[in-house]
């Protein structure tokens, strides 16, 4: 029996479309769009002005305090504008605009450099140096590293859990990069489990990347103490909470964190990240992302500079094909909807998936007919059509006191509901006025 | 750029390809067994009660919702067409036509539309007309043609009781049940459909492949079902191991009456049953209790149907205190 959580959960069509297309280096974007909020929290602080010549991984947007994150220039180039633009979450945010210098070397030189094993550095210069470089949750989450590595004295942890699940359909971005930087990523665990004082690892991976289980396996050796899980398929165990329960069997508290159940969780592409910046002192300036769609001539996943605009993206698998009505950025179960294609790509985008009509519109809400799917899908024990009633009335007390706000926003329900009703809208929608609703009270 | 507009929507972007229209449909589907054998029982008559039953449902409901409640028209959707066949199978065979216009009417009109429609209800539709029916017109609702004459399984015109009838009738008289055991039907045509009773309720066999189906397709998970035949079971068989010259076996309970429709197609109903999967088993052990203490103690012979009716009262109540464990409600697992 392969491991998963017990509770809730679906599996929708996989579409890993582009799971044996290596990761290709995208071409060096003209311009580059960079948001200083690209991570949860506060947004950095810019540190440069136009007309400045900024080097590639120079630091252009310093971290405005400790729930917050460096920016670094993912180019050389020329600072040409400081500007509001629409970024992924449909808002205008402030962007530090760079035209890359496309006679700069250091454009073009590969940051894949050769594995090296050996860790020089002491736990707290490591923790220190994730810190400056950036380094954010790659798996969608965009929660500041070093936050999450911060630790008070005393807290009992004792595994690392690594987040290779990959649960979202179409994605593949950290399917790729565990079978071309298999190494790099143990050494980049063993940095963690180095710098945190702990002694066991897992790496928790669905079994639909048998060859991914099997490099690991295969370069792992039984003094690292990385165990590699192979779990069942289903949506959505790279939550967090879902994940720790499916490899340790621990359920992490209502409101609390892995922490408290002594585990702390991290995606493949950020230890791939966290290895980079503590072996080779590369900042987080570039992530794999996947470009998919079953109507692009050439999908495939794609070494992408944060900044470049998805245009860019979308030109480089061969345009967008006839009858496209939706762009997402992530994958179709979480991912954002986007209104253009000058959006550029964050820290946070592990997928642009391009769905055309047949796909891209919603069915009419109907009745509901009480069928309780929604309770049986929620992973978190919820009863989705009573906290969408309660959202739509207005019940906001009643709301939270029914658990609203430990939503993970999964979709699950939305997704099964066969009368189309869109529950995750409400839900949402009654999260941030219960929020509201707790902030005035204060 | 494509000509037509993208579209901005929130996550998430997919959808599973089940519909309730294709719910709906494929109880229409699971019943099919079951209605071609009160073809077989009960010849023309039944294929009359059933179009009857249909054609008025869907036309109340479109009368009501166009002119009435001057709503969207729903007849599209299934649900009607189901309610129809329901208060077919839940009727005896020869019924006259009236009758079952007014039962239609009091399901689609009262029980469902009244309510608010699909999905508002707190009662079974089809239910509703019936024990509606039950009461106002007792005698013809409980005039069943038989299609069990002295083991031979010839179909016949001849009205009588049904086996639970007999065997209440019987006990009622003094009889014990060796003697009453030779005038009702064996196990085995009960399960082919060569019994009496009400349209649908004929053959189990033909019913449990249809509830099966449902299971199959995921329409209905199995722990209403098997909860109430199993509370249905366990308690007769109380009974009868008790004092088995008084009460039937636990056997005939389960075969006759509306014991099977009920459990895999009155009791599931989506709208009118619990939520959660632990609702489900607490509302059909409920279901079951009464439907026995109906039949052994009650004036009626057969209580499914006031069973099912009294527990979808409950649902409400059962909804708000079985809910779904939510995750990390209490911690079970301490650090290792």
């Amino acid at each position: 029996m392969l491991k998963t959580f017990p509770k809730g959960g679906i599996h929708p069509p996989e579409n890993k479309i582009t799971s044996s297309k290596g990761i290709k280096k995208m071409t060096l974007p003209k311009v580059v769009y960079v948001p200083i909020s690209q991570h949860i929290g506060i947004p950095a602080e810019i540190t440069v002005d136009v007309k400045d010549k900024v080097d590639i991984g120079q630091v252009i947007a310093k971290s405005g305090g400790f729930m917050s994150s460096n920016i670094h220039s993912p180019v050389a180039g020329t600072v040409t504008k400081l500007d509001k633009i629409i970024d992924t979450s449909g808002y205008k945010k402030q962007c530090i605009v760079i035209r890359t210098d496309l006679k700069d070397e250091s454009n073009f030189k590969d940051t894949a450099y050769p594995l090296k094993t050996t860790i020089t550095l002491e736990p707290k210069d490591i923790l220190q140096k994730i810190n400056d470089s950036g380094i954010v949750g790659l798996g969608g989450a965009t929660f500041p590293s070093h936050v999450k590595l911060s630790i008070k004295e005393g807290t009992k942890l004792d595994h690392l859990i690594i987040n290779g699940v990959e649960c979202e359909p179409y994605l593949t971005a950290d399917h790729r990069l565990m079978l071309e930087k298999a190494e790099e990523i143990i050494v980049g665990i063993k940095i963690l489990m180095f710098a945190l004082h702990i002694n066991k690892a897992i790496i928790g991976i669905e079994n639909n990347k048998a060859d991914a289980i099997e490099t690991f396996k295969r370069i792992i050796t039984k003094d690292d103490n990385i165990k590699i899980a192979a779990l069942k398929v289903k949506y959505p165990q790279g939550g967090e909470k879902q994940l720790v329960r499916a490899l340790l069997k621990r359920e992490v508290p209502k409101n609390g964190l892995p922490l408290d159940v002594g585990v702390i969780v991290h995606n493949v592409g950020t230890i791939f990240a966290i290895y980079q910046a503590i072996q080779h002192n590369i900042p987080l300036i570039e992530r794999v992302v996947t470009v998919t769609g079953k109507k692009l001539e050439n999908p495939s996943n794609y070494w992408v500079k944060i900044g470049t605009p998805i245009t860019d993206l979308v030109n480089e698998v061969g345009g967008l094909p006839e009858g496209t009505r939706k762009i997402v950025n992530g994958g179709p179960m979480m991912g954002k909807a986007i209104k253009n294609m000058d959006v550029p790509v964050t820290k946070g985008t592990s997928g642009i998936l391009v769905i055309s009509e047949d796909e891209a519109s919603r069915g009419e809400p109907k009745n509901c007919i009480r069928c309780g799917e929604c309770v049986d899908v929620c992973p978190m024990g919820l009863e989705p059509h009573l906290l969408m009633n309660l959202s739509e009335k207005g019940m906001y007390e009643k709301a939270s006191a029914e658990d609203i706000m430990t939503c993970i926003e999964c979709g699950s329900c939305s997704y099964v509901c066969p009368s189309h009703r869109p529950l995750l809208d409400y839900i949402r929608f009654g999260k941030n006025s219960v929020k509201k609703m707790n902030t005035s009270k204060n | 750029m494509s000509a037509q507009p993208i579209i901005v929507s929130a996550s998430p972007h997919v959808h599973s390809d089940r519909t309730s229209k294709k719910l709906m449909y494929d109880v229409v589907i699971a019943l099919i067994p079951a209605f071609l054998v009160s073809i077989y029982v009960f010849g023309i008559s039944a294929l009359i009660v059933t179009s009857v039953a249909i054609i008025s449902c869907i036309v109340f409901e479109y009368i009501i919702q166009k002119y009435l409640l001057k709503t969207d028209v729903t007849i599209t959707d299934g649900s009607a067409l189901i309610t129809g066949i329901l208060l077919a199978f839940n009727l005896p065979s020869g019924l006259p036509i009236w009758m079952i216009i007014i039962g239609s009417l009091v399901a689609i009109g009262v029980a469902k539309l009244s309510f608010g429609g699909l999905g508002f209800n707190i009662f079974n539709p089809a239910l509703v007309g019936r024990v509606f029916l039950l009461i106002s017109f007792p005698v013809q609702m409980t005039s069943w043609p038989t299609a069990f004459v002295n083991n031979t399984s010839v179909v016949d015109a001849v009205t009588g009781a049904t086996s639970l009838g007999i065997i209440k009738e019987g006990l009622n008289m003094g009889e014990t049940m060796t003697e009453i055991s030779a005038r009702i039907p064996s196990s085995i045509d009960m399960l082919f459909g060569f019994t009496s009773g009400s349209l649908g309720e004929m053959s189990a066999l033909a019913l449990i492949l249809g509830g099966l189906y449902l299971i199959l397709r995921k329409v209905i998970s199995w722990h209403i079902p098997v909860t109430l035949l199993a509370t249905i079971f366990i308690m007769t068989a109380i009974f009868w191991v008790a004092n088995p010259e008084h009460y039937a076996n636990p056997l005939i309970h389960l075969l006759t009456g509306g014991a099977i429709l009920g459990a895999f197609f009155m009791a599931t109903d989506l709208v009118t049953s619990p939520m959660t999967k632990k609702g489900m088993v607490i509302f059909a052990i409920g279901i079951g209790v009464i439907t026995v203490v109906i039949r052994l103690f009650g004036a009626y012979p057969e209580g499914i149907s006031f069973a099912i009716l009294i527990m979808n009262a409950f649902v409400p109540l059962i909804n708000k205190f079985f809910k779904p464990r939510r995750f990390g409600a209490k911690i079970k697992s301490k650090i290792v």
